[in-house]
């Protein structure tokens, strides 16, 4: 029990002073270091839409004669998309594939893909193929570099039909 | 005047009572703080994805002695929130507060959690340094784990031309939107408490404050480095208090990160379900012919478990006349009420005293019975009737020939009267304690009593007799031999004054009021056995 008056201030001093004490250290340190210092990181991203399973085809007369006025579109369409798959190949040693299944309860939706690679920083031969069709077994895309990454570099391999398929940013 | 005796705090009453008793309403003040610094921030800020680095970083270095302050001050009393906010939870937890009356919020707290951590959050992306840069992708990658998003939610932080003022736009609103309902959710979170506690006191706000502005000073919170998603951040100074989700992400899975913080969740809103939090309590109950709906009670009650209802009695001649009704699942059973009622009167003429709204486990009644009993059974001049209670200082350690000790649920529940009974009695004077008002277990106990003492609450104590016959002395667990020094002291001053008028009448009579069989000063416990 303490009962100077002195000591009781000092006690609560202490307090507040701990108190600032825990806010400031944990509030910047340990430090973190997110990635090894020779590292570098491919992130795989993208979001595209696989080809339609069916192809489209004309209506006969017939088929439309059945049809409400209103909806007599001649082409009819399955909804469905054909899932994407994806394959990486670092230095000739794939590290990485994936089938995106298209989203939506009618698989009508666009495939979403977001995958982080973690490699050495370095030169790399970098091979990526896409397929997004649901016939054949060759890739409708393909891309191959070779890529020189410094550490911590970030680099992105994206999609894009309209801008030529796989893209490296 | 009531000698109202001051014993000092310890250390360990330091450690145990005063800060720890107060963690929720420095909530509420760190709450404030950052309200008050982030409108000046807002303000200021330039909250394009360009600007807003530089104008940070302007703030930061040019304006250091108001703009830099402010922000240090911002991120410090963030981090000071969540700090007392999870260690006001640990002590609720292990004080086991969660259950019966406290079920309400302790359920409406677990949100707050999430909405302090999701703005927390919120605000390192809103800098754009590395730092936030950090949190974003990492957030990001975290919530694109659960299929909510279209387009995963990571693209918007795949390259520099993804991230767009348009999301940063929504970013701000959610970090002002979120911490809005953070303050509509602190609100039903007090709604059971009656008169919570939203600030604290006065000493402890301005030293935390104090302690805050300094570290502001001494340490001023600065910017990472601009945000370049081209590159992964070196090594980064981390607020461990808010994003210690990402490094542990990044060692597990989102995966795991998920389900531990869905399981923490799920654990905390099932907790107040779960057998073992169950009681049985011996809640207050209400007599109606005794209850003149004098709303005492109502206001008294620290858990605003009354609710005053029309009273069944009601007639043409008095129509608007209310009964009080205690809401069972949210009484804590701690009495206050029993000694708020005018009904509780010792005096009253009635062979039974039945009062208004009363303890099953300890009536007053009982009460009335064994203070008469134990009076008569000391011994000397100097008789002293002590009333405390079960989660103070123990009364048991001032027991003697002279004093006799009560141990009541909550000192809240002795209605003033009982005082200047005990001195009709013979009683040369009466000792009052029980837990701190810091520390009182059913947070408003020691205060009413010592207004309600002190003649500035109803029901007032009369002062017939010599005021300096009270003394009034909190004291917490550990304190008894300070409480001891205090009763030796208000001892000697009372064997200065003339003896009471009952044991000069029974003087004169010949008759002594002891019996020595049960001449025990003892303490008494919650079911009854005073
Ligand atoms: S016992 Fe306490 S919590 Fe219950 S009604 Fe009375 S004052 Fe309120
Ligand atoms: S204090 Fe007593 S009389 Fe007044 S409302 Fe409550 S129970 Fe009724």
């Amino acid at each position: 029990m303490v009962k100077s008056k002195p000591l009781a201030w000092l006690a609560q001093g202490l307090l507040y002073a701990l108190f600032a004490l825990i806010i400031g250290t944990f509030s910047s340190w340990p430090k973190y270091r997110h990635l090894a210092p020779e590292q570098a990181l491919i992130k795989l991203s993208f979001t595209h839409h696989g080809k339609r399973v069916e192809d489209c085809r004309q209506r006969t007369p017939e088929e439309l004669a059945k049809l409400p006025p209103n909806m007599r579109a001649p082409m009819q369409c399955q909804r469905e998309r054909s899932p994407v798959t994806v394959e990486v190949d670092l230095d000739g040693q794939r590290i990485y594939r994936h089938v995106a299944a298209p989203s939506g309860l009618s698989k009508d939706g666009a495939s979403t893909v977001y995958q982080r690679l973690e490699m050495l920083a370095g030169e790399h031969r970098l091979a990526v193929r896409l397929k997004d069709s649901a016939g054949g077994s060759d890739f409708d895309y393909r891309r191959e570099e070779t890529v020189t990454l410094k550490p911590g570099q970030v680099l992105v391999i994206d999609f894009n039909a309209e801008k030529g398929g796989i893209t490296l940013l | 005047m009531a000698h109202t005796q001051k014993i000092p705090p310890a250390i360990p009453y330091l450690i145990r009572g005063y800060p720890w008793q107060h963690l929720g309403s420095l909530g509420f003040l760190f709450f404030w703080l950052i309200a008050v610094t982030g409108f000046y921030l807002f303000a200021v800020l330039d909250t394009s994805v360009e600007g807003v680095y530089s104008s940070i970083v302007w703030l930061t270095r040019e304006q250091w002695y108001l703009g830099g302050i402010i922000r240090s001050l911002h991120r410090y009393a963030a981090d000071a929130f969540i700090l007392v906010t999870l260690l006001h939870l640990t002590r609720e937890f292990l004080l086991g507060r969660y259950g019966g009356f406290r079920r309400f919020s302790w359920l409406t707290g677990v949100p707050l959690l999430w909405f302090a951590y999701i703005s927390g959050i919120g605000g390192f992306w809103l800098n754009w340094d590395q730092l936030g840069q950090f949190s974003a992708v990492a957030s990001a990658e975290w919530l694109d784990w659960l299929p909510i998003f279209a387009t995963p939610f990571t693209r918007n932080f795949l390259t520099a031309a993804a991230v767009s003022d348009r999301l940063f736009t929504l970013l701000v609103f959610v970090h002002i939107g979120v911490p809005l309902l953070l303050i509509f959710g602190l609100w039903f979170h007090v709604q059971r408490i009656n008169r919570a506690e939203v600030f604290p006191p006065r000493a402890l706000g301005i030293g935390a404050l104090a302690a805050l502005l300094t570290l502001a000073l001494a340490l001023p919170v600065v910017s990472q480095g601009k945000a370049d998603l081209a590159v992964v951040p070196g090594p980064l100074a981390l607020d461990w208090f808010y994003l210690f989700l990402h490094p542990l992400m990044y060692v597990s899975s989102p995966a795991s990160v998920w389900t531990l913080i869905a399981g923490i969740t799920l654990f905390l809103l099932l907790l107040p379900f779960l057998p073992s939090s169950r009681r049985v309590p011996s809640i207050a109950v209400v007599n109606p012919d005794n209850c003149n709906g004098c709303r005492r009670c109502f206001d008294d009650c620290p858990y605003a478990a009354i609710v005053m209802v029309p009273h069944p009695q009601a007639t043409i001649v008095k129509p608007g006349l209310q009964l009080a009704k205690v809401m069972p699942d949210l009484c804590a059973s701690c009495g206050i009420c029993a000694g708020s009622c005018p009904s509780s009167t010792p005096f009253r003429n009635v062979p039974a005293l039945v009062t208004g709204i009363d303890m099953p486990q300890l009536p007053v009644e009982a009460l009335r019975q064994a203070l008469k009993l134990r009076l008569a059974a000391l011994e000397g001049d100097t008789r002293i009737v002590v009333f405390g209670c079960d989660h103070g200082a123990s009364v048991e350690a001032l027991s003697g020939a002279d004093v006799a000790g009560f141990s009541l649920i909550c000192t809240g529940m002795l209605p003033p009267s009982f005082v200047d009974y005990a001195w009709r009695e013979g009683a040369a004077g009466v000792l009052v304690t029980g837990c701190r008002d810091s520390a009182c277990a059913f947070r408003l106990g020691s205060r009413w009593s010592e207004q309600r003492l002190l003649g500035l609450r109803e029901p007032r104590l009369r002062f017939n007799a010599a005021r300096e016959r009270l003394c009034i002395a909190w004291a917490d667990p550990g304190e008894e031999p300070e409480l001891l020094a205090t009763l030796t002291d208000f001892r000697r001053r009372l064997a200065t004054f003339a003896p009471p008028p009952v044991l000069q009448a029974n003087r004169l009579d010949g008759i002594s009021p002891n019996t020595p069989e049960t001449n025990a000063g003892t303490g008494g416990t919650a079911d009854g056995q005073i």
